[in-house]
């Protein structure tokens, strides 16, 4: 039974905690809204310039190569971008999205190299002795457009240099709050074609690309130099985003494993608070006990004596 | 005349939505003049200012590059960096541009000039847009 101070200092220990865990949440709450806005501040861009890319790709009859970015070739490397977070204390976040990449390299046809962006993911795959391209953590806390265009910027270099015939983006989709789902999506070659979509597709609506497809245009410069422009960019985009949805997710699972826990440390001070209560009640009973038993000693010991008095018949 | 739709968005964020009457925007190729109802075009945008008019007011802004959407009732501007006129840091962009100056001069080794020259242009057009701001305010001031 732990004595009534030891429980006491667990309790102040335990509430201290609680307070943390909620501030932590409170916390991670306002940094998922704004990194959502991001996310949402970027779609109109990346909408049209979809738009434009599968107009422009339109435009070049069929079969020709219109750009190296989007050229297919048989798969001998294979190159993953894997973001994870730069901390921890965020549940099962870094833990499912470094599964889901680990298990595409697993049944990848191709030796998979990775570049990562996080510490997580970086340490994740140094552990299994992944080869490992770049690594780009730890990361400003809001990832501005420049701060993520080099990581494009080397996976598109590595694919045009052919140290990797395939580009695969791990990241985590933030669905809502409660649910965030880790994903692995091709980034290049990109696909122009109907029917297919960007590796970050939330960010782009459907389009009828026929109806875009049709518009005549003036091109300046060309279309082949116009695309030469505008899918790069659009690569760096799509990492951005990707980036962006990882860090909603993030600060969401963080939230939620924040409110979890400071439930869990209110549970615990329910359940000590009342054995706190218990002991003290019990000590009180035996205190009292302890005076009962003393007062009744005491009344016995003087009625003893005054037997005795009697019984030898010593008087004064 | 019907307006012309301007939209200007960068990978961050979207900058500014609205009608304008008139808009002269940096082109690869040159500036180039949209009025409502100009031809379909698509075209690569350079670092350079970009004008807006509406009514009797006029918008400055500074694109540093990117691309261009034209159709006849709509003008969509899709910048790497884009920065309206009034939100444009004077003293900043006079430092960059005193910087990437003297870099240019005294050519140290192991910079990279087409940096400086890159930092050069996107200074002088941030000051360009800013000065015009201002002698647009302080010509309205006198009417």
């Amino acid at each position: 039974m732990p004595t009534l101070r030891e429980l006491r200092r667990r309790i102040r220990t335990v509430r201290s905690i609680s307070q943390i865990t909620r501030a932590m949440e409170a916390v991670s709450a306002s940094k998922m809204r704004r990194a959502q806005e991001m996310t949402l501040a970027s779609r109109p861009y990346s909408q049209k310039a979809w738009e434009v890319l599968v107009h422009l790709a339109h435009q070049a009859e069929a079969g020709a190569l219109l750009h190296p970015l989007l050229e297919a070739r048989p798969v001998r490397q294979v190159l993953l971008i894997l973001i994870t977070a730069d901390r921890g204390l965020c549940g099962a976040y870094n833990d499912n999205v470094i599964r889901l990449a680990f298990r595409f390299a697993a049944v990848s046809r191709a030796p998979v190299s990775f570049l990562t962006v996080g510490r997580k993911g970086r340490d994740a795959v140094a552990r299994v002795r992944g080869r490992l391209v770049a690594d780009f953590s730890p990361m400003p806390r809001w990832p501005r457009f420049t701060d993520i265009r080099p990581i494009a910027r080397l996976a598109m270099e590595e694919f045009l240099k052919g140290s990797a015939d395939e580009v695969y983006i791990a990241y985590t989709d933030f669905i809502n709050t409660m649910i965030q789902r880790p994903r692995v999506r091709r980034l290049l070659p990109l696909r122009l074609t109907q029917g297919h979509e960007p590796a970050v597709p939330e960010a782009v609506e459907r389009i009828d690309t026929r109806a875009v497809a049709n518009k005549t245009f003036i091109y300046e410069p060309d279309p082949v130099q116009l695309l030469d422009v505008i899918l790069p960019r659009f690569v760096e985009l799509q990492v951005y985003q990707a980036v962006l949805e990882s860090l909603a997710s993030e600060h969401s699972a963080r939230m939620v494993a924040m409110r979890n826990a400071t439930e869990n440390a209110e549970g615990l001070i329910y359940t000590l608070t009342l054995s706190y209560n218990k002991a003290r009640q019990q000590s009180i009973t035996s205190e009292m006990l302890d005076i009962a038993g003393g007062a009744e000693a005491m009344r016995q010991a003087a009625r003893l004596q005054i037997q005795t008095r009697l019984r030898t018949g010593v008087s004064r | 005349m019907s307006p012309l739709r301007l939209e200007i968005v960068t990978q961050e964020r979207a900058l500014f939505s609205g009608d304008v009457d008139m808009v002269v925007a940096p082109g690869v190729e040159g500036e180039l003049g949209i009025l409502p109802g100009h031809a379909p075009l698509l075209t690569a945008l350079s670092i350079g200012p970009l004008l807006a008019r509406r009514g009797g007011e006029e918008l400055w802004f500074a694109i540093h590059g990117g691309f261009m959407e034209v159709t006849p009732e709509k003008v969509i501007v899709l910048a790497d960096v884009a920065e309206e006129a009034s939100e444009i840091d004077i003293a900043r962009a006079e430092e960059a541009r005193q910087r990437a100056e003297q870099i240019l001069k005294e050519r140290p080794a192991g910079v990279d000039l087409e940096t400086a020259l890159v930092a050069l242009r996107r200074s002088r057009v941030r000051l360009e847009v800013a000065r015009r701001r201002r002698i647009r305010r302080e010509g309205s001031a006198r009417e």
